[in-house]
């Protein structure tokens, strides 16, 4: 019934031409280059051009054009930066412990790799469907806080340290809210996989089958993970004018540039999940039984559904950073201890209640 | 692809790092000052050791994040489940959650959640 193009056909198509033209180990090998090759260009890509779209966004709403030198519009501006860094001294601290310091990149970069591998682009097209999606996601972007909390301690600098104490609070208590967030669909669709979680919005997405505690989920979800992925208003783990620049300030040239990759890769892996989670991934804009209106919306393709929602979602987060002043520690634990979770407990029990009574678009 | 190609995405992290950092110690200038290698302290001379005994608040914040990051641990199965079990599930949860937010009242009335 539906036109919606499957990419495990192309996927499959491709398994079979290197499996009848290589012997069975060349092929799984040649299948295992071929799928880090893609997710590692599509990493540098979308990592280089959100850096590219957050300062020219950032312009736009401080009335300035932003980067318009390199390449039309700016648009090589990242790369030339990344070149930059890359010729940059690699300065080791005297006084800090060389082991951690150095590994701390690596834990950052591989959390938010492992978040990227289970998100779902088009149908047939995540590296990954595991039955337990949205736990792993959980799971693995809560890794990355164990980088910063070593590059923090190791870098033994007062900055450092601040920042990265700040950071491990900060982001341990809105995992929560993260978590609590996400169960609200887990209840409503009855499953943890991605994947099936979005086919269960063929008929229209859980923020709005959901009633209002599906939009609370969704506030509360967009919020706690704006400040999961230390971001202003919730930058204060790095807040440039009182801690130079937090947990990162001892690091220098590449190892630099990784950190900054990690956030804004954090904040793609958040947004995708939001849109996965609550507006329905890949999935078209469906109405219920509206068979006309449900045919036009397929004529788009899920890529572009999929990143456009990510895309929006990845333009309020900004906007929330150019908007609001940073909040003070206190006011911030404040917020999520006092506020959102108990809210968020109660939205809970509200939506078992809904789904017990069955009151939602099934 | 199944779950053990995760090694794979752990490989391909370890190799973007590791080569970016590898190929920029090539390409990349070093010089040696004794001061460069000292920690960022707005320019004058570093004083004493970062190393230090540091604000309890934020262990405390740890702790209590840990027994609700418990609790969100068991809440992920028994929402897969909830729509199947129906009224028996819903009633445990509301026993769940009673505990678990006395538990946070608890602490709420400590004064564990104040910004010290």
């Amino acid at each position: 019934m539906s036109f919606i193009y499957d990419f495990s056909s192309a996927t499959q198509a491709i398994d079979q031409w290197l499996k009848a033209n290589l012997s069975p180990t060349g092929a799984f090998v040649a299948e295992l280059a071929l799928v880090g090759l893609t997710i590692l260009l599509a990493y540098a890509v979308i990592g280089l051009y959100l850096v590219y779209a957050e300062r020219k966004v950032c312009a736009f709403m401080q009335n300035r054009v932003g980067p318009n030198r390199v390449g039309k519009w700016g648009l090589l501006q990242t790369m030339a930066d990344l070149i930059k860094l890359l010729m940059k001294e690699l300065i080791p601290i005297r006084k800090s412990d060389k082991l951690l310091f150095n590994v701390a990149p690596y834990l950052v970069i591989i959390a938010s790799f492992l978040g990227i591998a289970a998100i779902p682009f088009a149908k047939g097209l995540h590296a990954i469907d595991f039955n337990i999606g949205v736990f792993y996601i959980m799971a693995v972007s809560s890794i990355g806080v164990i980088g910063i909390l070593l590059a923090g301690w190791s870098s033994n600098s007062k900055y450092s340290l601040i920042g990265a104490m700040r950071s491990g609070a900060q982001v341990v208590s809105y995992e929560l809210s993260v978590g609590l967030a996400l169960l609200s669909v887990v209840i409503f669709s009855g499953s943890m996989q991605l994947s099936t979680i979005v086919e269960s919005q063929a008929n229209g997405w859980w923020i709005l089958k959901g009633h209002l505690p599906a939009m609370i989920s969704f506030v509360i979800f967009l919020i706690a993970s704006t400040a999961e992925i230390n971001r202003g208003p919730f930058d204060l783990a790095e807040a440039e004018s009182e801690l130079t620049a937090g947990f990162h300030t001892e690091y220098s040239g590449i190892r630099f540039a990784f950190f900054f990759l990690a956030e804004y890769m954090n904040m793609f892996i958040v947004a995708a999940m939001a849109a996965t989670v609550f507006l329905g991934g890949w999935m078209p804009f469906h109405l219920g039984n509206l068979e006309a209106f449900n045919r036009v919306m397929d004529f788009i393709p899920p890529v572009v559904w999929f990143f456009g929602k990510t895309i929006f979602i990845i333009y309020l987060i900004m906007w929330f950073k150019w908007t609001f002043p940073r909040l003070r520690i206190d006011q911030l634990l404040t917020l999520e201890w006092k506020y959102l979770l108990p809210l968020n407990l109660l939205n809970t029990v509200v939506i078992a209640f809904l789904v017990l009574m069955g009151w939602y678009f099934k | 692809m199944s779950s053990e190609s995760l090694i794979l995405f752990f490989i391909v992290g370890v190799i973007l790092v590791g080569g970016a950092v590898l190929f920029s110690t090539f390409i990349a200038p070093s010089s040696k000052n004794p001061v460069k290698f000292e920690p960022y302290e707005c320019g004058i001379a570093t004083s004493g050791n970062a190393w230090i005994q540091f604000n309890v608040g934020y262990y405390l914040f740890a702790i209590i994040y840990l027994i609700f990051d418990v609790e969100t641990v068991f809440l992920f199965p028994w929402g897969v489940v909830m729509k199947e079990v129906g009224l028996q599930a819903f009633v445990e949860i509301l026993i769940f959650f009673s505990v678990l937010g006395l538990g946070l009242l608890y602490a709420w009335k400590k004064g564990a959640l104040k910004w010290v």
